[in-house]
């Protein structure tokens, strides 16, 4: 969710030549707050965001420094600058977003209701959309931010669109990093010879993942045997000791602490693992298991060095472990991906999580049809690129529903009829015969024509020359006033900008109709004072129309 | 399926299947006599055949209670009806006319005084279609068809969804279906006919130079209406019926899944089935402005 505020160190320039004051900026909803470092230079600056009418940004590919443009109503600007571009870029987002609900902020009812809560996500999709469409994008700012729809109202009805952008962004899941844990430095304190770790969740997470004998470690004896701290204490240690390649040493201190020992032993579970893999072969190519991987019994990993096979150091075989050990492990659970999804917060929550996750597989590979099912799914994933899909939609035939600007000439009539038409209520006629009589007046009609022949002549001249000469007539009319062609529109004959006002105008007043319509039965303030609104706009488009019609 | 382009045929064939209304209730009541208008509509018929030797006709009467095939140029059976008086093709047609509408006066049962007596309409469009799709298939040579509706009776909206059916199913074997309105008010239903298939819509002034509306509007060619200029509607009335009571309405409802018509607000659409949400009138709270879309 957004935050309410955000604030960072920045240089306030009033032109693009000053050098700038530095000082810290504050934003919030309602302001910008820049307070410069030295009190005694000039530049303290506190604006309320009503005014801010837009930004401007240098990009962050270019070799300009960060800066920040805000321009204000009456033409000034602001310019930032900013030590970096992440700084920059959550400041633009954040004045982004203030300035979207710019309009809606400022039109609060009197009557409560309850704010859609929106997501920085959706904001940006809204955005991203209008910068798309210009159409959408005019319509938006006509009715949006001057008040008479609110923004959820306007979104209403787009909500397929919202949705088509929302499936076209990518959902990937981030895995592990690649850099080591162990490379992670720890800081040092040169007077008191302290070394301080710094363990983050993720990190937690990784050494869990890397190495399951430390995870079984931690669960079985943390809070029971020991606390965290001392655990973590005894684990780094142990990496200590492994890393100055001193095995004597460190089966010395095994053999006296009992879990440092667990943290010097080679992994065992590790190794039933790698043996269960190498029986399940893969025919996509997975790297996590191949013979390879069962090298921890072996010295030098079975590679024989100028031809005799050292047996020395037995006993303190346990405790050696390579560098290239440790790499192969590491690469191994980075490519076998992220097991844990969720929100990590604390070292036991961690453990718990990736616990239940490796019963959640290991239950999976226990039965044979199980695994088989497991390879045929890791099959279909491998050959199935999920970025590369296109939205899940269900096979249904796209609705077609014609564009209304294609019904714009017809309307006409409808335009031009008043209303003493009467088209609501159809007159009956009242037919005083009854059925045998007005049949029986038929045949008559038919019987006389047979009787007298056709009628003579079939039309009087006179008659005819009137019909031909008013058909002309008004043949010639229309095809003055609408066209030559017949599929031609009256709008193709007005000037582009005209017939884009007009189209603009229109679409507009089917908009605000939508909505005045959907209000419609009025059964609450809101609905009132809504209805009321979208009156008033329609008829400021009047004027607007008139002021059209006058220019040509 | 569309016609077939006929390189052995002139341009110019055309085959013109006529919607004679029969009403007899509204025949009753017009300012123009049955008699005068059959002279007019018969002359026309005949001057349609000289056109060109290859023209075909076809009639077919809309009754009130059924509807009938009664001339067609392209059968022999015309010889029979000899009339000093009249070509052969006209009293045949009249003859059968006559037939049918002893007939058709047989079918009718008592219905209570003051209701809208439409034709119908649907009908006859329908079994022109029919005929229509016949003589497609008929082979490659074939002129090219349209329909020419003359009508006077109102519409009945309870044939709103039969006849935009039809229309829908000549726009697609591209049929155009001219329209001649000769009531006292305005029919929706051709209107809508002729704007969506491609056709001329028309209602005369004057009625007594019927002849000379025929001839100038409704005898061109298809092939000829790409240069020859026809009157243009100012504009098209696109009033639907509803589907539950067949009311002609201006604003209803629509199922969003088969886009059927209603005048009220429905639990369940009587097309498709499909479940209709709460309508906004329901909503307790202004903040659900939501309209929910039916859930199949």
């Amino acid at each position: 969710m957004a935050s309410t505020h955000v604030t960072k160190r920045a240089k306030y320039k009033t032109t693009i030549k000053d050098p700038g004051t530095p000082g810290t900026l504050r934003m919030t909803f309602e302001k910008i707050l820049f307070v410069p470092h030295n009190p005694k230079s000039a530049g303290k600056l506190d604006v309320e965001f009503r005014y801010i009418k837009g930004q401007k940004h240098t990009k962050e590919g270019s070799n300009k420094p960060p800066w920040l443009n805000l321009t204000n109503n009456q033409n000034g600007s602001f310019i930032f600058e900013f030590e970096n571009y992440s700084d920059l870029q959550e400041c633009r987002d954040f004045v982004g977003k203030v300035l979207a609900k710019g309009g809606e902020v400022s039109e609060k009812p009197t009557v409560s209701y309850p704010d859609e809560q929106l997501s920085a996500a959706e904001m940006e999709l809204r955005i991203k959309l209008l910068q798309e469409d210009s159409e959408l994008q005019k319509l938006h700012k006509q009715f949006v931010l001057s008040g008479v729809l609110t923004e959820t109202e306007f979104w209403a009805t787009r909500k397929k669109l919202l949705d088509r952008e929302v499936s076209k962004k990518t959902k990937q899941r981030l895995g592990f990093k690649s850099a080591m844990i162990s490379d992670i430095k720890p800081s040092t304190d040169g007077r008191t010879n302290k070394v301080t770790f710094n363990l983050t969740p993720e990190v937690i997470l990784q050494i869990f993942a890397e190495k399951p004998a430390v995870h079984r470690a931690f669960l079985s004896y943390v809070p029971n045997k020991m606390s965290e701290r001392t655990f973590w204490t005894k684990y780094f240690r142990a990496e200590y000791l492994h890393s100055t390649k001193n095995s004597i040493a460190a089966a010395a201190e095994a053999a006296e602490d009992e879990e440092l020992a667990v943290f010097l032993k080679q992994d065992d579970i590790l190794a039933s693992e790698a043996q269960k893999k190498i029986r399940r072969v893969d025919p996509t190519l997975d790297m996590e298991a191949d013979e390879g991987d069962d090298y921890t019994h072996l010295p030098d990993h079975g590679i024989f060095r100028e031809g005799n096979k050292e047996m020395t150091e037995s006993q303190n075989e346990l405790y050696k472990r390579s560098l290239s050990q440790d790499i192969n492990r590491h690469a191994a659970v980075v490519l076998e991906g992220r097991a844990v999804d969720v929100e990590l917060e604390d070292t036991k929550a961690v453990a718990e999580a990736l616990a239940q996750s490796k019963q959640k597989s290991s239950n999976k590979g226990e039965s044979d049809g199980d695994i088989s099912r497991e390879r045929l799914d890791r099959l279909s994933r491998m050959t199935e690129i999920e970025d590369l899909q296109g939205p899940n939609t269900l096979p249904l035939a796209p609705l077609c529903i014609k564009d209304p600007r294609d019904y714009f000439d017809s309307q006409q009539a409808n335009a031009l009829r008043t209303s003493g038409d009467a088209l609501g209520g159809i007159e009956q006629i009242k037919c005083g015969l009854s059925t045998q009589e007005v049949y029986g007046s038929l045949r008559e009609s038919i019987s006389s024509i047979k009787a007298m022949g056709l009628k003579e002549p079939i039309v009087k001249p006179e008659v005819a020359h009137q019909v031909l000469d008013a058909l002309t007539n008004s043949i010639s009319n229309t095809k003055y006033h609408i066209g030559k062609n017949p599929q031609e529109s009256v709008l193709d004959r007005l000037p582009r900008k005209t017939k884009e006002e007009l189209l603009h105008h229109w679409t507009s007043i089917l908009e605000l109709l939508k909505h005045f319509w959907a209000s419609y039965p009025i059964t609450t303030t809101y609905l009132y004072a809504k209805v009321n609104r979208l009156k008033d706009a329609m008829s400021n488009i009047y004027p607007q129309l008139e002021v059209n019609v006058k220019k040509n | 399926m569309a016609s077939a382009p006929s390189k052995l045929y002139a341009d110019d064939v055309s085959l013109v299947v006529v919607l004679l209304d029969t009403n007899p209730f509204f025949w009753s009541s017009s300012s123009l006599s049955f008699s005068q208008f059959l002279s007019h509509v018969l002359a026309f018929l005949n001057a349609i055949l000289t056109l060109n030797q290859l023209n075909q006709v076809v009639v077919i009467a809309t009754g009130y209670n059924s509807c009938d095939y009664v001339f067609d140029s392209s059968s022999d059976l015309n010889r029979s009806f000899e009339n000093g008086r009249m070509p052969v093709m006209c009293s045949s047609l009249l003859q059968k006319l006559e037939e049918f509408l002893i007939t058709d006066e047989q079918l009718s049962k008592e219905e209570p005084e003051g209701k809208i007596k439409p034709s119908l309409f649907s009908g006859s469009l329908s079994m022109a279609l029919c005929y229509i799709q016949r003589v497609f298939r008929s082979g490659a040579l074939h002129p090219h068809p349209r329909i020419l509706c003359l009508q006077g009776s109102l519409d009945g909206p309870e044939q709103y969804v039969a006849i935009m059916n039809a229309i829908f199913s000549a726009q697609r074997s591209s049929v155009p279906i001219d329209s001649c309105y000769i009531g006292s008010q305005n029919s929706a239903f051709l209107q809508q006919a002729s704007y969506i298939t491609g056709g001329v819509h028309h209602k005369p002034q004057n009625l007594d130079g019927l002849f000379q509306y025929l001839m100038t509007i409704f005898a061109t060619d298809l092939h000829s209406r790409s240069f020859i200029h026809l009157p243009k509607p100012v504009g098209v009335d696109f009033r639907a019926s509803c589907f539950c009571h067949k009311n002609t309405i201006d604003m209803g409802y629509i199922c969003s899944v088969c886009l059927s018509i209603f005048c009220k607000h429905h639990k369940k659409c009587s097309t498709c089935g499909s479940v209709f949400g709460q309508a906004q009138s329901e909503a307790a709270s202004a903040s659900d402005k939501k309209r929910k879309t039916p859930e199949t």
